[in-house]
């Protein structure tokens, strides 16, 4: 295919287009490039505040008894971190992403409505402050777990209705976030992007702005009910009342199941656009992929108790809810299968967005191993809220979202400075993460089976040599991330002072649009739609 | 993509972090109230008008903006795109209370009147609960004229056939002339855009009326209130959400009656009136649910 020229690049049809000048530029912008820069960098300083959390609990941990902190503080910890992970590092960075990325993956000008994308990144700082603000509150932060669980949560003390809040307000900004995401995809495409063209990472942004659309305001509603059972004497959860406290457990997963997807499909969007450019080969099975993202987010609404076999659910329903959540392991696996199929007999190189992406393919596999042992359910009355479990999640979350989150970072990062980053320093950040995130989690899967439970600050002797492990693991794999820090400003400032092409990786112009701007690209992009859209990914 | 104007792009938005403040304070005032402290309503009315200034600043400036032309027909597809997927969030909103409903009448208050697996629950913690709908619980909960807690409380559940029945009527023909007012729109029939759009936005405010009217009579009379168990929970959550996006529907509605008096709005060019009227219908909807599960079954 040809090169779009510089014209579809720099015209303007309107007279106001450069940006605003100083930092007023960041607080004002509709630009997608600066509203996905600032999503990013929000998101990667959250990303260290959650970790410090992170280092708290491990450095609790590392020893039996009591050492650092208080069991109240503890607690606040595991929730905070949770939180500020999920919705302040995790489900932005992927915001970001496609602030960026959708537009020029696409061929639009810009997202469909600048104004409210403006908007959603400030209502989630604004609800990331409110949450943050809780640190400091007289009974300090939720300590109830980041499931917010009744009656626990109704202890809270002052910070009750900022958390409360805190949800609403980023709620808000996730479906905005999401609204523009999908009208963007649906209406801005290029003449000739049609929706079985797109790069697989637009598709699964598709599927996840759904899924945040239909969940956000479920978890919104269930804090609201925790909100007036507490201060407005309803009982919904309280069963002097007629309520029930598993009515919120069962609301909140009906949130939080399709809620981990939303990390995860973005993160598979991620994994089958990179792996493809380093395997050189289209990717295999593109269709499958769609339908299998497809699959994957209509079973999240119908697998939620499985977070709950153990509350005492109808025989009938433990049944249903185990089948049901077997059932996803099936276009798991088809994804699965086509990432290594894309592998299989290709001229493969091992750049650090590579690497990221194939440790993302097997450690992924690992937490969906784990998922589906926890599914069955009387196998789960032993796992349930244990050690196991916070291996599992953590194997689905940290070395396969944040891995490809990592992996995006360095695969995109040439592309948005124009400068390249220090592979030797990007090997070495990967070879240190992915060795510790395993000594960290792996021994957690021991922990659980042997009856370690979650969200506790002190444990009995059997569990320490294993808990020492997992912290030093913890240790090294946070220290490990400021290698990522160092890079990130090294190549925004310059990095190894080598040009970089606009197509950046070897012919990656035949996988996306985005390879054929220049790098860095201009302000606006496709402010005429490109004509010529890469087919390489069918 | 079709017309010759390109997709209008904005530049240097300042209303959107203007709403964000008005808004987080608006919140960070009443979280403030709620846990007693006395900067609370204060900041609740800042950010109050924050926002109030903010929604006329923002809905001038789009408006001037449609008016002049600005937006092409692709404009127009991501605006109702936009306001669609908006709505289905909304669904999905209420569809958490209406979910807690029927867990509740279906599940949670047989399961605590011994069916189910709940047999033991019964015999161990409240043997004498009889599983009826409607109910304030095992312990009759209710409030008492000062506010305070008590238990074993009586409270009369409202009945569908009055005032809830006449707001049925009031809402579908407010549906009704929300329809004419736009088949006027589409015929150049200004002056019927704006009378359909008049009886509207008085038909939705009337419904409000009687509808704070009925809660007082809840309130004063029938001893029904928040915290009459799980009926007074999901009775007044529910009514209440929805009359609160009442508000908002006719809200929307007289700003479009508004700029109808200012000429605004073309036959083929009206996003502002069908977003309202998209919204104002899916009130509309959502209440007929609520007369059904909450008032008639
Ligand atoms: C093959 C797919 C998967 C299956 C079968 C599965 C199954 C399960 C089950 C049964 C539980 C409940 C365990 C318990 O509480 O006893 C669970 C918990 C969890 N899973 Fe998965 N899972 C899968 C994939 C994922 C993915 C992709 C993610 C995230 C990206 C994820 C994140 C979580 C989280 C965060 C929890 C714990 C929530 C909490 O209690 O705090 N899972 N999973
Ligand atoms: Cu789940």
């Amino acid at each position: 295919m040809s090169a779009v020229t510089a014209e579809h690049v720099d015209h303007h049809d309107d007279h106001d287009h450069g940006p605003a000048k100083g930092l007023l530029r960041w607080v004002i912008t509709t630009n997608h490039k600066d509203i996905g820069t600032l999503y990013l960098v929000f998101a990667l300083a959250m990303f260290f505040v959650g970790g410090i959390m992170a280092m708290i609990i491990r450095a609790e941990l590392f020893e039996p008894g009591l050492q650092f902190v208080q069991p109240q503080f503890f607690n606040s910890m595991t929730t905070m971190h949770a939180l500020v992970m999920v919705f302040g590092a995790v489900m932005p960075a992927f915001v970001g992403l496609a602030n960026w990325m959708i537009p020029m993956m696409i061929g639009a000008p810009d997202m469909a409505l600048p104004r409210m994308n403006n908007m959603s990144f400030w209502l989630l700082v604004s609800g990331v402050l409110l949450l943050a603000s809780t640190l400091f509150m007289e009974g300090g932060s939720p300590a109830a777990g980041w499931t917010l669980y009744p009656p626990l949560v109704l202890q809270t003390g002052n910070a009750l209705p900022f958390a409360v809040f805190s949800v609403h307000l980023l709620g808000i900004s996730s479906i905005m976030g999401a609204i523009n995401i999908i009208a963007t995809i649906f209406n801005m495409r290029a003449p000739g992007m049609t929706l079985m063209k797109m790069p697989l990472f637009v598709w699964t942004w598709l599927i996840t702005g759904f899924l945040l659309i239909a969940i956000m305001p479920v978890f919104a509603g269930a804090v609201t009910m925790l909100l007036t059972d507490k201060f407005f004497g309803t009982s919904f959860f309280d069963a002097a009342g007629g309520g029930d406290p598993i009515l919120y457990q069962h609301i909140f997963w009906f949130f939080g199941h399709p809620e981990v997807y939303v990390m995860i499909l973005p993160t598979f969007g991620v994994a089958s656009t990179i792996i493809p450019v380093f395997a050189r080969k289209p990717l295999f099975g593109y269709s499958s992929m769609v339908y299998a993202t497809a699959s994957i987010a209509f079973l999240s609404f119908i697998v939620w108790a499985h977070h709950m076999f153990t509350v005492g659910m109808p025989v009938a329903g433990e049944l249903y809810f185990m089948y049901a959540t077997m059932l996803i392991a099936i276009p798991t696996g088809v994804k699965v299968f086509n990432w290594t199929a894309t592998m299989w007999k290709g001229s493969l190189t091992f750049e650090t967005p590579m690497l990221f992406s194939i440790a993302f393919v097997v450690l992924f596999t690992m937490g969906g191993f784990t998922g589906l042992m926890m599914s069955i359910a009387p196998s789960d009355f032993q796992y349930h809220d244990t050690y196991f479990i916070v291996a599992h999640f953590h194997y689905t979350l940290v070395p396969a979202s944040v891995f490809i989150l990592m992996a995006a970072g360095y695969y995109w990062l040439p592309k948005w400075t124009g400068h390249m980053y220090n592979e030797k320093i990007g090997q070495l950040h990967f070879w240190l993460s992915a060795v510790s995130v395993n000594i960290l989690f792996f021994p957690q899967h021991f922990l659980g089976l042997a009856g370690m439970p979650r969200r506790i600050p002190d444990y009995a002797v059997q569990f320490a040599d294993w808990n020492m492990i997992s912290s030093i693991g913890g240790f090294i794999f946070g220290a490990s991330q400021l290698l990522f820090l160092y890079i990130v400003i090294d190549t925004i400032r310059g990095g190894t002072g080598e040009k970089v092409t606009d197509e950046v990786w070897e012919d990656a112009h035949k996988h996306g649009l985005e390879w054929t701007l220049p790098s860095p690209p201009p302000y606006h992009t496709f402010t005429t739609p490109p004509t010529v859209i890469p087919t390489e990914h069918i | 993509m079709s017309t010759n104007v390109a997709y209008y792009i904005p530049h240097k938005a300042t209303w959107p972090v203007i709403a964000t403040a008005g808004l987080v304070t608006m919140l960070a005032g009443f979280a403030n109230y709620l846990n007693g402290s006395s900067i609370g309503p204060t900041l609740m009315v800042v950010g109050l008008v924050i926002f109030i200034v903010m929604l006329a600043g923002w809905f001038t400036l789009q408006s001037g903006e449609s008016e002049s032309g600005m937006y092409n027909t692709q404009v127009g597809i991501s605006y109702r795109m936009g306001m669609m997927w908006f709505i289905f969030s909304e669904i999905m909103f209420f569809a958490v209370f209406f979910g807690t409903l029927y867990y509740t009448r279906n599940l949670s208050v047989p399961w605590l009147g011994g069916e189910g697996t709940g047999a033991a629950t019964k015999e161990l913690l409240w043997p004498t609960f009889e599983a009826t709908w409607p109910t304030n619980g095992p312990k009759g909960l209710g409030v008492d004229a000062s506010g305070a807690r008590t238990f074993g409380a009586e409270f009369e559940p409202m009945g569908a056939w009055g005032l809830p029945f006449l707001n049925t009527l009031i809402l579908l023909t407010s549906g009704v002339t929300c329809t004419w007012a736009h088949h006027g729109l589409l015929a150049k029939n200004r002056d019927q855009l704006i009378k359909g759009l008049i009886a509207t936005v008085a038909l939705g405010f009337t419904f409000v009326a009687f509808q704070a009217f009925e809660y007082h009579e809840a309130y004063t009379e029938m001893g029904l209130t928040l915290g009459s168990g799980i009926y007074g929970s999901t009775f007044f959550m529910l009514t209440g959400f929805h009359g609160f996006h009442v508000c908002i529907g006719a809200i929307i509605l007289s700003v479009v009656l508004f700029r109808s008096t200012r000429g605004h709005f073309k036959p083929e060019n009206h996003f502002a009136f069908e977003a309202a009227a998209w919204y104002w219908h899916f009130v509309d909807v959502v209440w007929l649910g609520l007369f059904v599960f909450v008032y008639l079954m």
